[in-house]
């Protein structure tokens, strides 16, 4: 894999010098290529240009807005599934944490009286806890991420449906002044979720965590042999995207202007997972990019957002999202072993 | 001379199967003991209980003469010791330089100092005659004798004063083996670190250890200085062992 995480990067130094003569020109759209997320970024400007010149109304402001608020909040959990993914694990309940939370929120600020802001931070706290329960579950009972998951995928379902008799609620009036910040003016969903793609990029290709997080994912005897604590960079991944579905579900929520039961679950889990897929991380573990996961779910609002405008329907959506999953996969496979197979 | 390292009626189960029995050993400052036994004798085990990875049911250990727990591999390596795994330990996905800095990374909080990194682990590369194009390829695609040096690079510069080196020379060619072999004779000339190391290849063994141990059925059984053994006595041991077994009509100690 080309150093798509990056920890194989040289980004502090020049690049080294290669086999052949050095052509500048050459040589960066060689490093850019050897990207993984490039093939991704490619895609989701090729549909861009494609859409745009089809509906010219898709690059129009109001448009803008639709994707991007169809980008951000799946961004925002793909970014979680990235870490789980390079460390070997995933999560399949972050899609119901996405639509509990803003619950939780409603249920702090009208029941129990908190400051909207104290109760937005009590929400994602409370993602993370589930997280926690996820990661000790899959760490220390040694349950397979894929079944714990599951596992707490119905229960968290089933406490959001009980707990809210299956009714959507309002935003509590004591948060409207929260309303903007936290996703419902144009721009807000993308800026949380640039700020954060950002951010956990940075910790996935030049921090400890990173490092640990892939070295888990890569090979999980040696890193413990070598002294790496193991379950903590597990059960931390699971809070942080605990956390981030928390977080996300909150900002749809402010957005939409509602709390609704319907939104988010297993749709919002599986879109981010197909984001970071497609964006070029591997189930197997000890590879993946953050950028790729956001570039991968840009494409999937893309995709929905243009077959809308075109005036494809929803259902074909399906079939183009599936052959992504399945073409992206088959690059990821065979273009990771022709670029190890091609250089040093 | 004095003993940096002692364990003490040292038992190991996994589940069912019983690895060490009543393992008694000792090492001495600057020392070089080599340890030999078939393949299952409990080799492997023993180092791990002696790098922390693994707890002994019973016994105990003795580092320069205090009784230690070692709660984890980190916690050992804080007291000094440092290991080669059989399996090395490495990371594929990762660049040598940070496999060789892996549990222990330079950091500049918040980031990784990746150029340090770099840096060093060129340097100790170097220093040790491995040769590698680069250090930011990833190991993955280094060869066998390769990714065994960078191991053992990582550790004798892990400025360890007990290192265990488990099969450091199972993968190597002629060269790199002597490599691997100089670098642990240049350790023992200084005379600051102490080495436990575990090989199969006896005349090795005795051309770089100071001492051998056998291991067998859990047990330490043989304890001689290498200077009082020989290659002879060494293969007769281990053979004897099998022919025994076979005439039990055991299949040998595994
Ligand atoms: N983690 C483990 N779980 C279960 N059995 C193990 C484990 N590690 C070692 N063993 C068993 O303990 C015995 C000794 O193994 P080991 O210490 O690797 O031997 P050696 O290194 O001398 O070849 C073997 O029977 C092996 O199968
Ligand atoms: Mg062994």
């Amino acid at each position: 894999m080309g150093g798509a995480v990056g920890q194989t990067e040289a980004e502090d130094t020049p690049a080294a010098p290669g086999p052949r003569p050095p052509r500048a020109l050459g040589r960066a759209a060689d490093a850019f290529l050897r990207r993984r997320e490039a093939t991704i970024l490619v895609v989701a400007i090729a549909l861009l240009v494609y859409f745009q010149w089809s509906r010219s109304a898709f690059l129009s402001h109001d448009n803008l807005v639709n994707i991007s608020q169809g980008t951000a909040p799946y961004a925002i959990v793909a970014v979680g599934e990235v870490l789980l993914l390079v460390s070997g694990e995933i999560d399949l309940s972050a899609g119901m944490v996405f639509t509990l939370s803003p619950f939780l929120m409603h249920y702090f600020i009208d029941y129990y009286g908190m400051y909207p802001i104290l109760a937005i931070v009590v929400a994602l706290l409370a993602g993370a806890a589930i997280g926690l329960v996820n990661g000790a579950v899959t760490v220390f009972l040694r349950v397979p991420s894929f079944v714990t998951t599951l596992g707490t995928l119905f229960l968290i379902q089933g406490i959001t449906l009980t707990t809210s008799h299956a009714y959507p609620a309002e935003i509590p009036p004591a948060a409207q002044g929260l309303a903007s910040w936290f996703g419902h003016a144009d721009w807000s969903e993308l800026i949380w979720c640039l700020a954060i793609v950002a951010f956990f990029h940075i910790v996935l290709i030049r921090t400890r965590w990173g490092l640990h997080t892939v070295a888990v994912g890569g090979n999980l005897l040696g890193a413990s042999e070598a002294g790496i604590k193991v379950a903590r960079i597990k059960v931390g991944n699971f809070m942080v995207t605990g956390g981030l579905a928390a977080f996300a579900g909150i900002l749809e929520a402010f957005r939409t202007s509602t709390i609704d039961p319907s939104s988010g679950g297993t749709g919002a889990m599986f879109t981010a997972v197909s984001a970071a897929v497609i964006g070029g991380t591997a189930l197997a573990g000890g590879s993946g990019t953050v950028i790729g996961a956001l570039f991968g779910a840009l494409v999937l609002a893309e995709l929905q957002n243009g077959f809308n405008l075109i005036g494809i329907s929803a259902n074909p959506f399906n079939i183009i999202l599936g052959a992504a999953i399945l073409v992206s996969m088959i690059l990821n496979v065979h273009l990771a072993r022709l670029r190890r197979a091609g250089r040093s | 001379m004095t003993e940096v390292l002692r364990a003490e009626n040292l038992a190991k189960s996994f589940g069912a199967v019983t690895a060490l029995t009543d393992i008694n050993l000792r090492l001495e400052q600057g020392e070089v003991l080599g340890l030999i036994g078939d393949n299952g004798a409990g080799k492997s085990t023993l180092i791990k209980i002696l790098c922390g990875f693994h707890q002994p049911d019973s016994g105990r250990v003795l580092l320069n003469g205090q009784e230690v727990t070692f709660k984890s591999v980190e916690h050992a390596r804080a007291l000094g010791i440092d290991t080669v795994y059989q399996d090395l330990a490495l990371i594929n996905e990762l660049s040598v330089y940070h496999n060789m800095f892996l549990g222990r990374e330079r950091v500049r909080w918040p980031l990784l100092s990746n150029r340090a990194m770099r840096r060093l682990a060129k340097e100790h590369l170097d220093d040790m005659g491995v040769n590698i194009s680069s250090v930011d390829v990833e190991v993955a695609k280094l060869s066998g004798g390769q990714r065994q040096a960078i191991a053992v690079a990582r550790s004798v510069y892990s400025e360890a004063k007990i290192l265990l080196l488990d099969e450091p020379l199972a993968a190597m060619g002629a060269k790199e083996g002597a490599l691997i072999l100089d670098l642990v004779r240049e350790l023992k000339e200084r005379g600051e670190v102490s080495v436990i190391i575990i090989a199969h290849n006896y005349a090795q063994v005795l051309e770089v250890c100071d001492r051998v141990n056998l291991l067998q059925h859990g047990q330490i059984t043989f304890d001689k200085p290498a200077g009082e053994t020989s290659l002879r006595e060494l293969t007769d041991l281990v053979v004897a062992e099998y022919r025994a077994a076979r005439t039990r009509g055991a299949p040998p100690a595994t």
